[in-house]
């Protein structure tokens, strides 16, 4: 190790900029070729083995997708002829799509182009999936009461449903090292041990040849790259470009089929696994890791030798981070609204621990915060962890990088996602070698199939559901427990809400599981495979339970509006005694009295009807009508609004999570423990267990607006709280006391990942002690075993601005949640949350 | 705690995560009462000693028909022992171990109640807390005297030299100031022993020169406060804060007429030259903001 880090800035080279423009010239776009490709090979391969299957569409679209090497690139690899446009994945779902065809390109959140002529591709090709994708073969798994309750959004395993699952950090240092040439040649070493008697032979068997398939294709792959790269460099005129493509073709022709023997070679290589992960599936999430790690033994090699300088060096790694950019996806309209920001989340990440316990934090940890400033977009999601043991430098170093407002990098805690991870049965080793997937998940990589994205569960729900014993809009969704008047103490309630809790946590299991089963089915992915342990040992895909570590981490939020919530309902109603718990639900169907919004009168209405319903009556169209203008006419009476007035002012008193208050803060922990302790309980068909998260991505804005009020004062169908973050605007004693409460809650449990969201004016890091006060706060919430973090730096006047011209803000990123995007691409509602977080700090 | 811990002082406001007055992430007390009456004060609230009533934005953010925000009554002034305080500056203690932080002490003019002041400053030592005050020395010196061995900072308040200048736009005469500023440097100097025990003590002394258009943004006043200062011994910094408006609301929260309504704050080219001429007039360091 140095004694010095490159903590000074590197100067960005020209062509960064030059390769930023040109991939946001214009609107991303869908493609059709690989969906054309992808029907063209089943169809071939109808009655095979389903890996073979897959592996046959994987090199048949690898042999046959259109190839394009972008003007000045030196890293290639493009999965779309369009700069950021993305291919389809009828394999998993694609009447969503069909539907949205007219729609897509308009929408608030991530809108795509699509040709009339790719329209017409997919119009031809999606008949033959019908039937055979992951979404209708996990439907049929599911129990008719899980059906419910996701209609009635409990929950929403939406991410997994109707994608590829992702979520994975591979071997990159295998390839690296041997080449896809070396992973074939275990896989067939394998295959030479298999016997026609053994009782696995079957698919070990297959799967094996289908891995073999799979990376042969991948060689092919690089090699059309090679032969493009010389065809241009006889092409071209300018004397440099030639030899950049030149080099480009040398590149190809080895790698990835054999180890990289340079820096450059490396970062080609690695880009072809991140790209074609991606390519094989449609999940996202498919994280770097600690790429600092494994790409620093060729840098330091081709830096001693004078091979290389910092600067060329960091224009590789600049070049990396605009590529990761180019990549994209194309979700459903409200998926879309839940992940806004076209978000990737490739989570790289850097600093931390070896296995034996070492620091590890080198000069490309460095280089990769740098390149982030560089280049300035919201892919990778750059992650830094943090230990006792971390080089000053390296956090002051990241604090610049997160006063610039990129919402980059996030985090992380090694003294808590250890111990936490080994809870989990990872050994100690490879808990120090973790790297986080997605927006806040911990994994050890290439030995995981963490599923670490599996659903969102809204905390909310299940206590609208004590209120109505289980029914929602005149359907049963819930357990019939007492009528809420009957709930004589506090604790009766709370078991109640519990009891609530844990059927609904059943019943998201169940979806999951449902889900696990039709991709292990449908959808195996034998190239993603070779590159965890243990697949090829096991002969099974990562979709089959190949991995080492096996796990599925829905994630739960709302935690601060339930903490309050119930703590208010304890103080209110069981303790002061100065409201009925009916007033309560009055008010909590009459949203207070502030008005009731076109979803809260449908939900009156169909409860309406439900209970009609159930003596007997069914009611007409016309019944109907009248029914729901009697609804929406209906106005609280002056007694009505005054008592819910009281009930508001009184709920603004009661003390909230967020203000350092213990008493509070502990009943805040326990609530969590709610969702994270019975979940716990429950495994996946993988053999793995389920281990909560509490995060929510952007969900919880178009969640929240399934939700009506909340008895913390919280009214129908805004936003929820976000993470483990405290309701927004409750925190009033700034950033040290949010953190304080916040560390409170038990991270350790949530194996999954928590995520902390504080937002600071620029003016709160300014100057040298302004970093300096920042990487304290950051230290003293880890001290008191905080998990993650991440910030927003940027001034209210300027969001508010950039809503008002976005034009002028094409490339303002924030921190959503678990990851960055571009400001001006997301919803309004998403924008006005964002402004209306607590701004810390001034 | 001691019987310290009973001292009975008036606050009008504590803020955690502070970050611009003294070293590290501080909580700042701000104790209520003033002698000076600046005209161009952000702080109004803190003048009277009194317990008052003021207008504050109700947080709704609701726009009232004058197109301003809607506000409510908001009693400033509240009557807290010491033990109490402390128990809020407690919970940041992990924050102050990290970055060097701790107490810190606002007004107002936390000298005008001297034997609170003390006993917090004193209540913060003897659990190892580290401890600042912003102050301008406006007390007869002996008061002052007894809390220095408590304090590892004075952040000490200079605004003008001139005598006639200072009384007309604070209300007060400086030479009071000045004098007691001579004494604190030179207590800064002797570095004497605690009370309680035989270390050492070293207090650090920084002047603060509020810079205010109209008042004392000329080049030349600033340098003869910036000699002044580097006439002391044991000052090493001088921070020129510039004049904000941020308290213009409070005035009208108060019911009171805002003095200033016309000046602007300084900008960045003026600040800078100004800085200049500090470090041309002495050999201190000099920093814009604090």
């Amino acid at each position: 190790m140095r004694n010095s880090y490159p903590v000074e800035s590197i100067k960005k080279s020209e062509r960064i900029t030059r390769l930023v423009s040109h991939l946001y010239a214009k609107l991303p776009e869908i493609e059709s070729a690989r969906a054309l490709l992808l029907t063209e090979s089943y169809q071939q391969a109808e009655g095979e083995p389903i890996v073979i299957r897959r592996a046959k569409a994987f090199a048949h679209i690898l042999d046959h997708i259109p190839i394009i090497i972008r003007d000045e690139e030196l890293i290639v690899g493009s999965s779309t002829l369009a700069p950021r446009g993305c291919q389809t994945y009828p394999e998993f779902s694609y009447e969503w799509l069909e539907a949205e065809f007219d729609t897509v390109e308009h929408r608030a959140a991530d809108p795509f182009y699509i040709s009339e002529q790719t329209k017409e591709d997919l119009r031809r090709v999606h008949p033959y999936w019908k039937g055979k994708t992951t979404s209708e073969r996990a439907t049929a798994y599911m129990a008719p009461e899980t059906l419910t309750a996701m209609a009635h959004n409990m929950f929403t395993p939406g991410n997994y449903f109707y994608n590829g699952v992702g979520h994975v950090t591979v071997q990159y240092e295998k390839v690296l090292a041997i080449g896809y040439q070396g992973i074939i040649a275990e896989a067939q070493a394998e295959l030479d041990t298999c016997q026609p008697g053994d009782a696995d032979y079957a698919r070990k068997s297959r799967f094996l040849q289908a891995v073999i398939l799979s990376c042969e294709a991948v060689i092919r792959y690089a090699h059309r790259y090679m032969v493009l790269a010389k065809q241009m460099a006889d092409q071209e005129t300018n004397p440099q470009r030639r030899e950049e493509l030149l080099a480009i073709a040398r590149n190809c022709g080895r790698v990835p089929e054999r180890g990289a023997e340079s820096f450059y070679e490396a970062c080609q290589s690695f880009w072809f696994v991140q790209q074609l992960l991606q390519l094989e599936s449609s999940g996202h999430s498919i994280s770097p890791g600690r790429f600092d790690q494994y790409m620093y033994p060729y840098y330091k090699k081709d830096l001693e030798a004078g091979q290389i300088t910092i600067e060329s060096a960091q224009e590789l790694i600049d070049c990396i981070w605009v590529k990761l950019n180019d990549l994209n996806k194309c979700r459903d309209a409200a998926s879309a609204e839940g992940f806004a920001g076209y978000s990737l989340f490739q989570n790289l990440i850097v600093g931390g621990q070896n296995k034996e316990g070492l620091d590890v934090t080198n000069d490309l940890s460095f280089l990769c915060i740098e390149a982030s400033h560089h280049v300035f977009l919201p892919q990778p999601s750059l992650s830094i962890r943090v230990w006792n043991g971390s080089p000053h430098e390296l956090l002051i170093k990241a604090a610049g990088l997160t006063r610039t407002g990129i919402g980059l990098p996030a985090y992380y805690n090694d003294e808590v996602i250890i111990p936490s991870l080994m809870s989990r049965g990872l050994t100690l080793e490879d808990a120090r070698e973790y790297n986080i997937i997605g927006c806040v998940e911990p994994q050890k990589a290439g030995k995981t199939e963490g599923w670490h994205d599996a659903a969102f569960f809204n905390m909310c729900r299940p206590l609208e559901l004590v209120f109505s014993s289980g029914y929602d809009r005149g359907e049963l969704v819930g357990i019939q427990t007492k009528p809420v008047e009957e709930l004589r103490t506090f604790e009766e309630f709370y078991d109640a809400y519990k009891e609530q809790m844990n059927y609904s946590i059943s019943l998201l299991v169940n979806a999951d599981n449902a889900i696990d089963v039709a991709h292990a089915e449908l959808c195996p992915l034998p190239f993603e495979s070779c590159m965890v342990d243990d697949c090829i040992k096991r002969g099974r895909s990562l979709q089959e339970g190949g991995a080492v570590y096996n796990f599925t981490g829905p994630q739960g939020f709302g935690i601060a509006n339930m903490a309050d919530s119930l703590y208010a309902i304890k103080q209110l109603v069981y303790e002061s005694r100065q409201v009925t718990i009916g007033e309560y639900k009055k008010a909590l169907q009459m949203n207070y009295g502030r008005g009731l919004d076109e979803a809260s009168i449908e939900d009156m209405v169909l409860s309406v009807v439900g209970e009609l319903k159930k003596k007997g009556i069914t009611p007409d169209a016309a019944q109907i009508a009248r029914i729901t203008a009697e609804v929406a006419a209906r106005r609280p009476s002056e007694e009505e609004q005054r008592s819910f007035d009281r009930l508001y002012d009184l709920i603004a008193e009661v003390p909230k999570f967020g203000n350092d208050i213990p008493e509070v803060d502990a009943f805040a922990r326990d609530v969590a423990y709610t969702y994270t302790r019975p979940l716990q309980n429950y495994c996946n068909p993988r053999g793995g267990m389920f281990q909560a998260g509490l995060y929510p991505v952007s969900a919880n804005v178009p969640l929240g607006a399934q939700t009506g009020a909340t008895p913390d004062g919280r009214l129908a169908h805004t936003p929820v709280a976000d993470g483990v973050s405290p309701s927004a605007g409750k925190d009033v004693h700034g950033p040290t006391a949010a953190a304080n409460s916040v560390s409170r809650l038990d991270h350790g449990i949530a194996s999954n990942g928590t995520l902390f969201n504080q937002k600071f004016h620029p003016s709160a890091l300014s100057g040298v002690s302004g970093l300096e006060n920042f990487v304290a706060l950051i230290r003293t919430y880890f001290d008191q075993k905080g998990s993650h973090m991440q910030f927003n730096v940027v001034d209210r006047e300027t969001l508010l601005d950039a809503q008002k011209h976005p034009e002028n803000y094409a490339h303002l990123v924030v921190r959503v949640a678990g990851y960055s995007a571009l400001f001006t691409t997301l919803s309004k509602s998403l924008q006005d949350d964002i402004i209306r977080r607590t701004e810390q700090g001034f | 705690m001691k019987e310290y811990g009973n001292v009975k002082g008036r606050i009008f406001d504590i803020q955690r995560y502070s970050i611009h007055d003294g070293q590290g992430i501080r909580t700042i007390v701000f104790l209520k009462g003033c002698v000076l009456r600046c005209r161009w004060c952000c702080n109004p609230e803190s003048q009277e000693y009194a317990v008052q009533t003021m207008l504050v934005p109700d947080g709704s953010g609701i726009l009232e028909a004058d197109g301003r925000l809607r506000r409510k009554p908001k009693v400033i002034g509240e009557d807290v022992t010491v033990a109490e305080v402390m128990e809020l500056v407690e919970r940041d203690r992990p924050y102050y171990r990290r970055s060097g932080g701790g107490l810190t002490l606002s007004g107002g003019e936390s000298l005008c109640q001297p034997e609170f002041a003390t006993a917090l400053l004193r209540a913060a030592k003897e659990c190892g807390i580290n401890t600042a005050m912003e102050s301008m020395g406006c007390a007869k010196y002996e008061v002052i005297e007894q809390l220095l061995p408590w304090l590892d900072h004075y952040l000490l308040d200079i605004k003008h030299i001139n005598p006639e200048k200072h009384k007309e736009f604070t209300g007060r005469s400086n030479e009071l100031m000045l004098e007691n500023a001579r004494k604190i440097a030179a207590y800064s100097k002797a570095a004497k022993g605690y009370q309680t025990d035989r270390e050492p003590h070293r207090m650090e002394l920084s002047i603060r020169v509020p810079v205010i258009p109209t008042f004392n943004d000329t080049p030349e006043e600033i340098r003869d406060i910036a000699r002044f200062a580097g006439s002391l011994p044991g000052v090493e910094r001088v921070y020129l804060l510039p004049y904000h408006r941020l308290g213009q609301d409070k005035y009208e929260g108060l019911g009171r007429e805002y003095l200033m309504p016309d000046i602007l704050p300084p900008t960045t080219e003026k600040m800078e030259q100004l800085k200049r001429v500090v470090e041309e007039s002495c050999s201190l360091r000099c920093q814009i903001g604090g």
